[in-house]
């Protein structure tokens, strides 16, 4: 018997990303900006995101869930800023999915927040594919890592609303040169929006701060006009 | 490695819509794949084989057709497919950042022998 062909055309991950559209409707209807953190490991997600929680604080009702492997030891530092913060630990999953951060959520209130972070698992790859109802993708590259990055990854860099390019107090032993990065972001994803930060230094600090909030803005126009 | 969580996604859903089907064995799962839908093409084969085994997909083939990336060219008011990066349009040479094509990941159809009911 000759095999028949059934048409299916659905999304492999469309699971994820129906979980993700009512994470978004969920939101957006609790009227908290939602910013996820993308980068490899050890870039300076954690470090970036505590300091971004303790300079908000004082003007935003923030929070933040961190995903990690294993260990909370992220987001015992988080809350040292002194903003409520959840874990996810993963196991062995490489990234978060909407799945997770829904559970993680629970019942949470989230009309009581002005501002949540979604930090994941330090990865370039995987993360790329899952929705996570999130208004604005920040990815991180840090001055250490390689200005080719994008290249090597261009998957991550292409689906970024914002990169910040951290550690930047070490820009000059590590050889890191500006122009070179923001070719190869550019090479991937024309006119993305680039800022450059050092938290040590406090350096672009600032400029980041005001990004996010230009980009939450212009998230939340688009959503009335939707 | 994601690769085994898409494709248990993958043989999850399948195996959802061979269902109604009945009888009829899975020969073949047809999948879109895009340039940059960040899969790698030999890590899937091998995890849809892991992922199927002891299912209704146990034994099918991956059939894969790869989709290149397509950018809207602001100037040439036009989608154009894209060699690589950086991403520019092939004709007027104009970078262009919206990619409308290439992020696939879909189940397009399944290939299906022996008894069952027709199509729906």
């Amino acid at each position: 018997m000759v095999p028949r062909i059934v048409e299916v055309r659905q999304a492999v991950l469309t699971k994820n990303d129906a979980l993700a559209r009512d994470l978004r409707r969920r939101f957006g209807a609790a009227g908290v900006g939602v910013v996820s953190l993308v980068s490899s490991p050890g870039a300076g997600k954690t470090a970036l995101l505590c300091e971004t929680l303790r300079r908000l604080r004082a003007r935003y009702r923030v929070a933040a869930l961190v995903g990690d492997l294993a260990t909370d030891h992220d987001a015992a530092r988080l809350r040292e800023s002194g903003a409520p913060v959840r874990q996810i630990t993963t196991g062995t999953v490489c990234h978060l999915d909407a799945e997770m951060v829904a559970r993680a959520l629970g019942d949470w209130d989230l009309s009581a927040l002005d501002l949540l972070f979604l930090e994941n698992v330090g990865n370039l790859v995987c993360p790329a594919s899952y929705d996570l109802g999130e208004d604005l993708r920040a990815v991180l590259l840090s001055v250490t890592e390689g200005e080719d990055k994008p290249q090597k990854y261009p998957t991550i860099f292409s689906t970024a609303d914002l990169v910040v390019v951290t550690k930047l107090d070490l820009a000059g032993p590590a050889g890191y040169d500006d122009v070179l990065a923001r070719q190869a972001l550019h090479a991937v994803r024309p006119g993305l929006d680039v800022v450059r930060v050092s938290v040590r230094t406090g350096e672009g600090m600032a400029e980041w701060l005001a990004r996010l909030e230009a980009g939450l803005a212009r998230k939340r126009s688009a959503r009335c006009r939707a | 490695m994601h690769e085994l969580s898409i494709a248990m996604s993958l043989v999850e859903l399948a195996a959802e819509r061979a269902g109604p089907l009945g009888g009829a064995r899975v020969e073949a799962v047809h999948l879109r794949l895009g340039a940059l839908a960040g899969v790698v093409e030999d890590a899937l084969r091998f995890s849809f084989d892991v992922a199927s085994r002891g299912t209704p997909l146990d034994g099918a083939r991956l059939v894969i057709e790869h989709v290149p990336v397509a950018v809207f060219c602001g100037r040439c008011r036009d989608a154009r497919v894209v060699e690589g990066f950086p991403l520019r349009c092939p004709v007027c040479g104009e970078p262009a950042a919206d990619v409308v094509r290439g992020r696939e990941l879909e189940l397009t159809a399944l290939e299906v022998s022996g008894d069952g009911p027709t199509d729906r």
